[in-house]
């Protein structure tokens, strides 16, 4: 369809930390302009796979290009081609937010005449041109976030990763980021990565790879994903759901999950648990319902999500 | 490139915690009043030196001064990378070396700047003030100050605490500064402790600074160095201090 070359093309690649896989030969490629997610459990090896793009990790066999740039043997020349916005904050609280954008600037090599007007435009645009001059301390986490990627474009690079960008927004804050994110996306052909453990978020990629335990489990779209579940969910709500769980996994051998009062587990033939699932438990049972797989049941079905492993990243 | 704006960087943070500014000047400032005044007796320098103890005691006061803000601004890497800000910088086209160096000659700066304030005293002491003797004092601060934050940087950069860093400080540097000749003069010292403090990079650094406030005739009668050697030496220490840092920052990550 394109004949670009694609943003990022990953082979065999592996690390590992001491004795411990963090990846374990992934091979995938995405394209430009994409928006590419990359979803797992804890401990499974996206956060790794992001510094290795981000070139703070040499991997320890294996190939990562971006934009056919080897990032192990020219990781300047990689850096320049992307901003990146940390989970955690990465602007200085004791400088305002001017003074960050500055600084973030002049590390790109950005000259001082072209600098002083790009962060103008690039903080109307965010709407952060009132907070210019106060210190990053004053502002709320949402607001950070914005300066975060503001600071991340400034130098207008083609490719944007961001690495659980939202973690610990609020609902609203959340969706400013991502309404900026989607408005920079599409006035710059951005190709965007992103690692997330939110599932509205997976569900606005394009593409979802999904990693379990150092390995690439699937690559498809959050629709192909849902669609080759071929299942229904029953969800339940009981006040003793997990002892309900237990019982349905005992007796029919399925993985029933369970979260809060609910439980749930994924069935071929959905509907017909309705009945059979009230005539077992009757009263116990506050509610049933039958729906299609979304992202999240994806999730649970094809990694262990429940219980992610001790030595998270 | 990256050098500069690393170093306003860390100006900046500098001179917007001014309690910091304190703290690094008060504890050697009283260190140097209680323990000059009161060992003042105790103190008997070669017979062709004619100063108090108080006046000995300076320039180890001020190179307490530049230890304790040159250590303490170095320690700001850690804090830069538990805050996250590191991995911005790591993450930008910059290299490690441009890193290392934009922090080293901050840190240094701040030390410096300290080290100007610690100096007001001098003014009640030091006679024959020319622009050559203030020349000198500052090259010898400014080599000092520049060893002391590479070397600071050198141990911190691996580093995720700053209370392990301020041990791992304490160990190597107090023993430094007590066998730098900044409280006793090695003519004076025992043998054994001579042939340590001959070996300590410090003792020159303090040597040199000597020099440059008294000039290098009672000086060398005090350190039994020449001063050119002193001074040599102190910038061998600011060299090597540098190279052990670009070589940390150079290593990949774990």
């Amino acid at each position: 369809m394109t004949q670009h070359p694609p943003a990022i093309e990953v082979d065999q690649l592996s690390f590992q930390y001491g004795e411990r896989h963090a990846l374990r030969g992934v091979s995938f490629s995405a394209e430009q302009g994409c928006m590419f997610g990359v979803v797992g459990p804890n401990g499974s090896g996206k956060s790794t796979l992001l510094r290795i793009l981000a070139t703070l990790l040499r991997p320890s066999s294996g190939t990562a290009r971006v934009f056919s740039i080897d990032a192990q043997s020219s990781p300047r020349a990689v850096r320049k081609t992307m901003g990146v916005v940390f989970q955690g904050t990465s602007l200085d609280d004791k400088l305002t937010v001017r003074e960050n954008m500055q600084f973030r600037g002049k590390l790109y090599g950005m000259r001082r005449s072209k600098l002083a007007s790009k962060i103008k435009v690039s903080l109307e645009s965010g709407g952060l041109m009132e907070r210019a001059d106060d210190r990053v301390e004053t502002l709320s986490g949402g607001m950070r976030r914005r300066v975060e990627l503001a600071a991340a474009l400034l130098h207008e690079p083609p490719l944007l990763l961001l690495d659980e960008p939202t973690t610990g927004l609020d609902p609203s804050a959340r969706h400013a980021f991502w309404e900026e994110t989607a408005r920079q996306k599409k006035e710059r052909e951005l190709t965007v990565i992103l690692t997330t453990h939110l599932m509205d978020e997976a569900e606005r990629c394009g593409s979802l790879a999904l990693f379990h335990l150092g390995e690439l489990i699937a690559l498809e779209s959050p629709d192909e994903m849902k669609r080759k579940m071929g299942c229904d969910v029953v969800s339940m709500r009981a006040a003793d759901a997990s002892a309900l769980a237990e019982e349905l996994s005992a007796r029919f051998g399925m993985r029933c999950f369970c979260s809060g009062n609910e439980a749930r587990f994924n069935a071929p033939d959905g509907r017909e648990w309705v009945g059979k699932l009230l005539e077992m438990f009757g009263e116990r049972i506050d509610s049933v319902a039958v729906s299609k797989p979304s992202i999240e049941d994806v999730f649970l079905a094809r990694t262990d999500y429940a219980a992610p492993p001790e030595d998270a990243d | 490139m990256g050098v500069w704006p690393i170093w306003r960087r860390d100006f900046t943070r500098f001179y917007r915690q001014p309690n910091r500014v304190g703290g690094a000047l008060g504890a050697p400032l009283l260190l140097w009043l209680f323990i000059g005044s009161g060992f003042g007796d105790a103190f008997s320098p070669p017979a062709e030196v004619e100063m108090g103890y108080l006046e000995y005691f300076f320039p180890g006061f001020i190179a307490l001064v530049v230890l304790f803000t040159s250590i303490f601004s170095a320690m700001s890497i850690i804090e830069d990378r538990r805050e996250g800000f590191l991995q911005s910088v790591l993450a930008a086209p910059v290299s490690r070396a441009s890193i290392v160096t934009g922090k080293a000659l901050s840190a240094a700066s701040q030390a410096l700047a300290q080290s100007l304030i610690a100096l007001i005293p001098a003014f009640f002491f030091l006679d024959d003030f020319s622009a050559a003797k203030a020349g000198f004092i500052l090259a010898a601060l400014a080599a000092l100050s520049f060893g002391l934050s590479a070397f600071g940087l050198a141990m911190a950069w691996r580093m995720d605490s700053t209370q392990a860093y301020h041990s791992v400080m304490n160990l190597i540097l107090m023993p430094m500064w007590l066998l730098s000749g900044a409280m006793f003069p090695l003519t004076t010292a025992p043998g054994w402790m001579s042939w340590l403090m001959r070996f300590n990079p410090l003792f020159y650094a303090v040597a040199a600074l000597r020099s440059s406030f008294y000039g290098a005739t009672e000086a060398e009668a005090l350190t039994g160095v020449p001063t050119a050697w002193a001074a040599g030496a102190a910038v061998a220490f600011g060299l090597v201090g540098f190279g052990a840092a670009v070589w940390a920052a150079q290593r990949p990550e774990a």
